[in-house]
């Protein structure tokens, strides 16, 4: 009785504070618009420190590198050489500029001609394709292949040709994984079987997988003059990033609430109810992280592959422009860094999106 | 007074059994787990014998075994000793005839009200059209008050409304017993009174034996015909048995103004403090 005294009080007293929080509620609003300002106020300024900090560490090394070239001029080749050397990068000459980190500008500069030439590319393959066009349609005809553009990729191209490798790696880590997961999940002696399994390769390196992947794929394609590359970055990283959802799953599956399992053993559940009405339902959310980490751990190796298996992505870009050595080379390979982290980025937002959409538990998540 | 009073006169004064009027015996019933310093003995010489149509309640100390004889009923324990049978048949395992609603209502969270009830009801009724089985579900979340919320995810509803969901799957299935444990304990009072009033209306109507445990005296006495008093662990057992004489249908306020209610309560708070 005196309990629920004490409830009714209780009841009372929450009841009032919706009350209150509700005449509030205007301000609130108000408040909520006023922190969320704040909020991308301190975001732009933290960007804006940021491109600051940078400027100045950049202009900081390229006066290094360049009092240094003076430096050796005045001391090789005397006075007048080291005039010149230095008239030469005041002019900004690219024969004699700092080979530096490059500055904020130099990299937005590098991007707007990444574009633009991609945009030539584009236009090249489009006229090529027109000017073929029906030179093709008589190839095709007469049982032959077309002739294709073979034209050098644009920086576009490259970074789809990434993407299109980190969703074929990520399909493939899934279709192995998440079977094989539920499997080891529902069984215990399974689960230890495989467990010094994954334990040993899980931690294994990418390179040591594209090397292992390239052993393989190398022979099965043996006499096959066309391109494996792709396959190999592909499988590569998808056996890199198959772990997380691996053990995710089999964990998922394996630590079911116990209320569940046991609604299912009163009902007398069958084992195909048991698994695809209880069993996976409820693993869904862990699944779902694994393939988040999955992705994110694909998109991360796969720049050390696509390096290794000179597959047309940002890995060999990156790799190429800087053996490569030229005056906007740096700034290029920023450019790329930017683009790999803003893409890695936006997939993990997507994922997590996914993941949100599966779970039903929306207060566990936030 | 009525037919329950009269068949524990004769089980308490002469131990004879009557078969056909015991839904649920429990015999000898000892469970046992191993620990590393020997074995702990929970329940020894459990003797228990319920009635059709009897609605019995368990009271007793936290750890005391309550739960444990509760999942053993269910199947879902192993037996270390003794029998339990429903109807003269031994309980082997979980199954369909004994409903069980567990203390966290345990919904799937992902499935809807509707889908949760017919979890069971697909499956205790296998030849029944699909449309038979939803009127059935159907039928018990309205009893329950959930008529307008058949289609909302288990996830979604609050825990009273949960357990209601609960409630209903459990009486769907048309158990021949119905074990409750602890329904209404993670429930606050209110709703908790509002809960006991919805599952006594619908077991006054279908009768189905229930065996629930409680910490609740007042739960305890509003509820049963008998209410059981297990003394406590280790080697728990029974160590009283009160029987309630309310007349049915009861209602919350004839049975808090009946004299009886407080010597029935006194009787089991003096049991629960000793």
């Amino acid at each position: 009785m005196e309990q629920e005294m004490v409830l009714k009080n209780e009841n009372s007293l929450t009841s009032s504070l919706k009350q209150m929080l509700l005449k509030l509620t205007p301000s609130i609003k108000k408040d909520g618009i006023i922190k969320s300002l704040k909020n991308t106020g301190i975001t732009l300024l933290s960007i804006l420190l940021f491109i600051g900090l940078w400027q100045m560490g950049s202009k900081a090394l390229y006066n290094k590198e360049a009092n240094y070239r003076v430096e050796i001029a005045l001391q090789e080749q005397g006075e007048a050489a080291a005039v010149a050397e230095r008239a030469c990068i005041e002019s900004g000459d690219s024969t004699c500029q700092p080979n530096t980190l490059p500055s904020p500008s130099q990299v937005w500069a590098s991007l707007q001609s990444l574009i633009a030439d991609h945009k030539v590319i584009r236009a090249d393959k489009a006229a090529f394709v027109e000017k073929m066009a029906v030179t093709n349609e008589k190839m095709i005809s007469q049982g032959q292949d077309p002739i294709v553009y073979t034209g050098r990729a644009s920086f576009v191209d490259i970074v789809l040709t990434s993407i299109k490798t980190v969703f074929a790696g990520f399909l493939l880590a899934m279709f192995i994984a998440v079977p094989i997961g539920i499997v080891i999940g529902l069984s215990p002696s399974l689960r230890s079987a495989f467990n010094w399994f994954i334990q040993i390769f899980k931690p294994v390196s990418p390179v040591v997988w594209y090397l292992l992947v390239f052993m393989i794929v190398k022979t099965l394609y043996i006499g096959d003059s066309s391109d494996n590359a792709f396959v190999i970055s592909f499988i590569s990283v998808g056996l890199c990033a198959m772990w997380a959802t691996l053990v995710n799953t089999a964990m998922g599956v394996s630590s079911v609430d116990k209320d569940y399992i046991n609604v299912a053993k009163v009902l007398k559940l069958g084992t195909f109810q048991k698994v695809f009405k209880v069993i996976l339902p409820s693993s869904l959310p862990l699944i779902f992280t694994g393939l988040r980490i999955t992705l994110s751990v694909a998109w991360m190796v796969l720049i050390a592959i696509e390096l290794l298996a000179q597959s047309q992505g940002l890995g060999l870009f990156v790799w190429e422009e800087f053996q490569n050595g030229a005056n906007d080379s740096n700034s290029k390979i920023i450019v790329a860094m930017f683009v790999i982290g803003i893409i890695g980025f936006l997939l993990d937002r997507l994922m997590l999106a996914v993941q949100n959409m599966v779970s039903f538990n929306k207060n566990e998540m936030a | 007074m009525n037919t329950t009073q009269q068949a524990n006169e004769v089980y308490s004064e002469n131990g004879i059994v009557y078969p056909s009027k015991v839904m649920l015996d429990l015999s000898n019933l000892k469970k046992v787990y191993p620990t590393p310093k020997g074995d702990y003995v929970v329940l020894e010489d459990l003797n228990l014998q319920i009635l059709k149509e009897e609605f019995v309640t368990i009271i007793g100390h936290s750890g005391c075994g309550k739960t444990t004889m509760l999942s053993m009923i269910a199947g879902l324990n192993p037996i270390s000793g003794g029998n339990i049978s429903v109807l003269g048949n031994p309980v082997k395992g979980p199954g369909p005839d004994r409903g069980v609603i567990f203390q966290s209502p345990s919904l799937m969270p992902w499935m809807t009200a509707l889908q949760n009830v017919l979890l069971g009801v697909n499956q205790v009724f296998p030849h029944a059209t699909k449309g038979q089985r939803q009127d059935i579900a159907k039928y018990y979340l309205h009893k329950v008050g959930l008529e307008n919320a058949f289609h909302k995810k288990a996830a979604e509803l609050s825990q009273g409304m949960q357990q209601r969901v609960g409630i209903a799957r459990a009486f769907a299935i048309k158990p021949k017993v119905l074990l409750l444990d602890e329904p209404f304990g993670m429930l606050d009072s209110l709703t908790r009174g509002e809960l006991q009033d919805i599952l006594i209306e619908i077991w006054n109507k279908e009768k189905i034996t229930a065996v629930m445990i409680t910490h609740d005296v007042d739960e305890a006495i509003f509820l049963a015909d008998r209410v059981i008093m297990m003394t406590s662990g280790p080697k728990a057992k029974i160590g009283d048995i009160l029987s309630i004489d309310f007349e049915r249908p009861r209602t919350r306020k004839s049975v808090l103004e009946n004299d009886d209610y407080y010597t029935y309560r006194k009787h089991l708070i003096d049991f629960l403090e000793h």
